[in-house]
């Protein structure tokens, strides 16, 4: 076995190529299982929502008062998840860390596919959905226009523009690799790899565009990334609603979404590692160092949600001490306090302490994490619409209906599902950052 | 000059009988909810009465209030709609449009009187109440929000009828279901545009409240009570 277990660069290039391509060729009987139950999973999903369509959200757990729920939370943790490749990809492409090269375009598939799975529910959560293209603004007889001051037509444009941005953030670092598949084996794939090469020769002049394009792309993508959570996180802060109408709650969400990009980008990342055999290129020091990251975040984390919850205690307003006292003390304690635990104290043990840290401690720590940001996005939903302003208006409790548990199972299936026929197209890891190319020496 | 359209309740009159809730349902052909329905917390009333009850049996205290759509100057229902189904209309009237509605729900979560409605399903009355819709008012779909619109059927139909005799508007002339309906005419409605108006001398009232006031919602309901 050649080659440092701490360093893939220094693997001979021939073999990268040869581990990293293998996996685009041929199926087995368990990738076949692999992608057949969420195949299955996403189907009943979709099959839920066509029971929405036709019988109305009736069929939901919704009520007065409580007219978000699991839908809107679903978003939320979707579009945040979507951060994972924002964070590795540019941020370390900017800072120029080299240990991002074989995880920036799992991290960056991660992104289009969270965007593309939490895009959905602006228009599941409508009641009359099929109508969900009156908010884009498109010429028309009646002379109708959308609603900008809407903070819905701020989070449409926001994700539009991230998904435009990320889609061509994730395309142009696959061009060298598909250049390099374009003389595969199988026709359909050399068809459709040498279509989407555009024509790469690997000059010099092409390598030069490209880092431009890329740095370029970086810088954008994290300012747009910055502004699509704190546009999201503006559909709760614009309104009055007690324990929404917070002006921390723009940066308090990025945080959030980072945090929980990170942790589902740990945990995919420890998948494809265990079920690709490239335990020589994901190796300990990347989860040492995503962990590290991840236990920064999980501190952030808490920083602001104490900072938020301090801040209400303090002020003792009335309204939102009823909200206050529904998530730490009343109904929702049990959940809060959940939260609490797998966002921070479990991460702080289990990442925090150096002999504790591992990568299935960074896996367990993870899918916590992925829970408590689920729990982070309910709580600061439902106990708010629950507790109305005047007190007789408020409800029973809210309990998500079998429709839209069958929803949210399907997004992650889905997730799943786009992530399989993507490392079954593409490599999962860039290989041509591990190729020694004539203009590292510009850099 | 144009109307704007103000209402009026007295506490010390209400005695929390709830015609104005029958006579709602049946102006405006909102529909029967089941008691599985109302158990789960999908009634429909465009005007409610909130119960409040203070103290411990014998010394109870009830206080009740009808409440329903403030129609508020700034309507902060207003500009959260994508579609702009809901809006001001030079009334003073926020009104809202079923078929622009594409039931995004953020204005019912933004109203702080909690007077949305959404219909969850389509409309069902039981046999025979389907007999005694109103002509003059739409029946809603699954996935619309409504709300009460001060009878704007009937304001309407209140403003034609005066045209057409070539008078103005007289005070008392137009009146919503609700208003109408009180046996204890606890309610009343009319323009606050108009400085003798009935409504509008009651604003004046020493008794004059606003629900919510300090929220600066500009509610154009005005309710009256004696200090408690």
């Amino acid at each position: 076995m050649s080659g440092n277990a701490n360093q893939p660069e220094l693997l001979p290039y021939g073999k990268i190529r040869e581990d990293l391509f293998r996996p685009l060729s041929g199926m087995t009987q368990k990738y076949f299982a692999a992608i057949l139950i969420p195949l299955l999973i996403i189907m009943f999903g979709a099959y839920a929502w066509t029971v929405q369509l036709r019988t109305g959200m009736g069929v939901t757990g919704l009520q007065r008062p409580v007219f978000w729920g699991f839908y809107i939370v679903d978003f939320v943790f979707w579009i945040g998840i979507s951060h994972a490749g924002t964070l590795i990809s540019a941020i370390l492409r900017l800072t120029d860390a080299g240990w991002r090269k074989p995880i920036t375009r799992a991290a960056e598939a991660i992104t289009l596919f969270a965007l593309m799975i939490g895009g959905m529910f602006p228009i599941i959560h409508l009641g009359r959905a099929w109508y969900f293209y009156w908010l884009i603004p498109y010429p028309n007889m009646r002379l109708l226009w959308p609603n900008f001051r809407s903070p819905l037509l701020w989070d449409l444009t926001a994700i539009v523009t991230y998904m435009t941005g990320s889609a061509i953030y994730l395309y142009l670092p696959l061009i060298p690799d598909v250049a390099q598949l374009a003389e595969h084996s199988v026709p359909w794939r050399r068809k459709l790899y040498r279509m989407l090469s555009l024509g790469w020769t690997g000059s010099d002049k092409e390598w030069h565009s490209l880092e431009r394009a890329m740095k370029l792309m970086a810088g954008i993508i994290l300012a747009v990334a910055v502004s699509v959570h704190t546009v999201v996180a503006w559909d709760f802060s614009m309104a009055i609603a007690p324990m929404w109408h917070s002006t921390i709650f723009g940066p308090y969400f990025v945080v959030g979404a980072i945090f929980s990009g990170l942790a589902g980008l740990m945990i995919v990342m420890a998948a494809i590692r265990k079920l690709m055999g490239l335990e020589q290129y994901l190796t300990r020091h990347h989860f040492d160092n995503l962990a590290k990251l991840l236990l920064l975040m999980s501190i952030l984390w808490l920083y602001f949600t104490f900072a938020e919850h301090l801040t209400v205690w303090y002020g003792n307003d009335p309204s939102e001490m009823a909200v206050f006292g529904a998530r730490t003390r009343a109904r929702f304690a049990g959940l809060f306090w959940l939260m609490v635990v797998v966002n921070f104290v479990i991460p702080f043990v289990l990442l925090g302490i150096r002999k504790l840290r591992s990568i299935t401690s960074g896996v367990i720590a993870s899918f916590g994490i992925l829970l408590g940001m689920f729990l982070e996005r309910y709580i600061i939903v439902v106990p708010t619409l629950s507790t109305t302003r005047l007190a007789a208006a408020t409800s029973s409790s809210y309990t998500p209906s079998w429709v839209e548990l069958a929803i949210t199972a399907a997004t992650f299936a889905a997730m799943i599902f786009l992530y399989l026929i993507f490392s079954k197209l593409f490599p999962i890891i860039a290989v041509w950052e591990f190729k020694p190319h004539p203009h590292e020496d510009e850099v | 000059m144009a109307h704007r359209w103000g209402m009026a309740i007295d506490l010390d009159r209400c005695t929390g009988c709830e015609a104005c809730v029958a006579a709602c349902h049946a102006e405006n052909n909102i529909p029967f909810s089941t008691p599985e329905q109302a158990a789960a917390g999908r009634t429909n009333h465009w005007i409610r009465v909130d119960r409040y009850y203070e103290g411990a049996f014998p010394d109870v205290k009830v206080k009740y209030m009808p409440v329903l759509c403030q129609q508020c100057d700034e309507a902060p229902c207003e500009p959260v709609c994508p579609t702009l189904a809901t809006y001001h209309n030079p009334e003073g009237l926020n009104v809202q449009v079923y078929n622009r509605c594409v039931g995004t729900f953020y204005c019912a979560n933004n109203c702080p009187y909690t007077v949305r409605y959404f219909n969850w399903f389509d409309p069902v009355w039981p046999e025979p109440m389907q007999l005694q819709h109103n002509p003059d008012v739409a029946i809603r779909m699954a996935g619309v929000m409504e709300k009460c619109t001060f009878c704007i059927q009937r304001i309407k139909r209140g403003k034609d009828e005066a045209a057409a005799a070539g008078q103005p508007v007289a005070d008392g002339d137009i009146q919503p279901a609700c208003v109408q309906s009180c046996p204890a005419e606890a309610m009343v409605f009319g323009d606050l545009n108009d400085p003798e108006s009935k409504v509008s001398r009651l604003t004046e009232s020493s008794r004059a409240t606003h629900l919510l006031e300090e929220l600066g919602t500009k509610p154009k309901v005005v309710y009256l009570e004696r200090g408690r």
